[in-house]
């Protein structure tokens, strides 16, 4: 490892979020042959909605998980460099954390690779530990105009995860792992870490993982999933895209600065902020772009941020399409006789416990209300039924009634008399159950590793336990 | 106004685009190839806090940011979500497809 002044340091990523989309490969095979020091990608979301959280599921399947994984666990130990995954399997729970340490030691096995250190951290928060910090008069700010954290709040939710900064990969890389895979992280965090480590400053590391962590989204031509290689010195931070018809400009490295956040300027992680107000773009080859003027600000509390989501209920979904142009344009009193017979046997939704949801494709399903266009209807609709419940059998029940007496809505003087709606199936379907994020809040720590919990293990060849059973 | 003298943003964009900014906000890009479009569009003031609030008919005080970004030639305003993304009603999770209204706002020329 490089380090001192005029030294660099090369950070491959290959995905912007490890499976849920495969890293393709001929991009990958041409960064890794340039022999970067360190093989990285964020493998989470919170864009995929709390059911993954709540349900502790992944929304990638396992092939294409398994398939990243692999690629660069034999890139980064053939090159003998370390590589690191944070936010394993899309919410960085400890469950997705198991899986992914399971898969590297599989993997490893399978290829034969000599034996190496896997360092690997959880991020749950328990229920509990809230809980007595609350009771402790901690308060657990809101972020994004919530108010505190409240006891009901809590009481809603089934799974927290804390937001790690760097310091769980900063002290994993000290106990000496070659490999890391990480509970729920800052994307930035996971790049930054090393980078912080060999003595570059917090300003150019955590842009370098901010400019990295979505890998080819700050090249272009637009196209995701290839890799790019960022290279650290003491003055800059380089991004340079590595597929043959991809380039890192000016425009599309400082258009990804404000790529899916509120605002292009600054980055909060645990510890301080990142400030990019002054940074400096510069094309310095077709392919890269070089970037100065980083600024980071470190916070007085370190705060760390935290990610709940609770259950709602199980919830059933049907759907109904309307051609008659009378029933179109009333199509707001059909739903509401729909859900009057609803609330007639279960009475009001809050007192009854439940949601009965109508999205009205074809006028404004997509938007709601903020369609400018909510008033224009087009000449068939379809209407999507979404209704929630504590038990399955009365959301099924919620659901079935707000579709079904859409057929039987009683407007006046209309001339279609045997069926006001078209089904085109005459029944609701079960679909997953509804969550919802209850944290999206900050705690204050005094050890930035209180959170979460680090373990190192040795992964020689031949311990996959289901290997073993295989031979 | 003739024609000749008005163009739509999506006419002087390259991309108009919407999307989660966490689990509470959307936000919303508008990024120009070229510095004469940018500016255009930013001297026009068509869009502005007021006018975005207009256009999809929210309180304005739901934009938590709206920024000029000179670096990226690009436009950007972050709003609240009416409730967070995923909950049950929610029918957007990414929050991807919010930005029609934009591509059709009219741009004075001169």
């Amino acid at each position: 490892m490089s380090e001192g002044s005029g030294k660099t340091l090369r950070f491959l990523c290959p995905n912007g979020h490890l499976g849920f989309a495969p890293l393709k490969v001929e991009s990958f095979d041409i960064g890794v042959a340039t022999a970067p020091d360190f093989i990285l990608a964020d493998s989470g979301s919170d864009d995929i909605g709390p059911g993954p959280l709540g349900s502790d599921t992944s929304t990638a399947p396992e092939q294409w998980q398994r398939h990243d994984l692999e690629k660069m666990l034999v890139a980064a130990r053939k090159l003998g460099v370390p590589m690191i995954i944070g936010s394993a399997g899309d919410t960085g729970s400890n469950s997705r954390v198991d899986l992914y340490v399971q898969m590297i030691r599989d993997i490893a096995a399978e290829h034969g690779l000599a034996p190496f250190k896997l360092g690997y951290f959880y991020s749950e928060v328990p229920l509990d530990y809230l809980r007595r910090r609350m009771d402790e008069g901690e308060r657990i700010t809101g972020l994004d105009g919530r108010g505190d954290l409240t006891t009901d709040e809590l009481n809603a939710t089934d799974r927290v995860v804390a937001v790690a900064g760097v310091h769980p990969y900063i002290e994993l890389l000290n106990r000496g792992a070659e490999v890391i895979i990480g509970g729920r992280s800052s994307d930035a965090a996971i790049f930054a870490a090393p980078a912080i480590r060999a003595g570059y400053s917090e300003a150019n590391s955590y842009y370098l993982g901010k400019v990295l962590e979505c890998a080819s989204f700050n090249a272009e031509p637009y196209a995701g999933k290839e890799t790019v290689i960022g290279t650290i010195s003491h003055d800059d931070v380089t991004v340079t895209a590595m597929h043959p018809d991809q380039r890192c400009t000016v425009a599309s490295v400082a258009g990804h600065a404000m790529y899916e956040r509120s605002n292009p300027f600054f980055e909060n992680v645990a510890g301080g902020t990142l400030n990019m107000t002054d940074c400096v773009y510069e094309q310095v080859d077709p392919k890269s772009t070089r970037v100065t003027g980083a600024v980071f600000e470190p916070s007085e509390q370190i705060r760390v941020k935290l990610e709940g989501a609770g259950k709602v209920g199980e919830r059933y979904m049907g759907f109904v399409g309307v051609r008659d142009p009378f029933t179109v344009a009333r199509i707001d009193e059909v739903m509401e006789w729909a859900k009057a017979q609803v609330r007639e046997r279960f009475g009001e939704p809050e007192e009854g416990g439940y949601e009965l949801h109508y999205q009205v494709y074809g006028r404004n399903g997509v938007m709601g209300e903020m369609d400018p266009l909510k008033h224009q209807t087009a000449h068939e609709l379809g209407v999507m039924v979404f209704g929630v419940a504590a038990t399955e059998k009365m959301a099924e029940e919620v659901t079935l009634t707000g579709t079904r007496q859409m057929f039987y809505a009683r407007l006046p003087n209309t001339k279609g008399t045997a069926g006001g709606v078209a089904f085109p199936l005459d029944e609701v379907t079960r679909v997953s159950p509804a969550y919802r994020w209850t944290l999206n809040h900050t705690i204050g720590v005094e050890d930035p590793l209180e959170l979460f919990q680090l373990h190192t293990t040795e992964v020689t060849a031949g311990v996959a336990p289901e290997l073993e059973v295989a031979q | 106004m003739s024609s000749a003298t008005i163009k739509r943003l999506s006419e002087l964009a390259k991309t108009v685009r919407s999307k989660n900014a966490g689990v509470d906000r959307i936000t919303f890009d508008i990024i120009f190839e070229d510095r004469n479009s940018y500016e255009l569009v930013k001297r026009s003031k068509v869009l502005t806090r007021e006018t975005v609030s207009k256009l999809y008919g929210f309180d304005p005080a739901r934009i938590t940011d709206f920024v000029e970004y000179d670096p990226a030639l690009a436009i950007k305003f972050t709003i609240l979500r009416e409730r967070p993304s995923g909950s049950a009603g929610d029918a957007d999770i990414f929050g991807a497809q919010q930005y029609a209204p934009l591509l059709d706002v009219i741009v004075p020329l001169d």
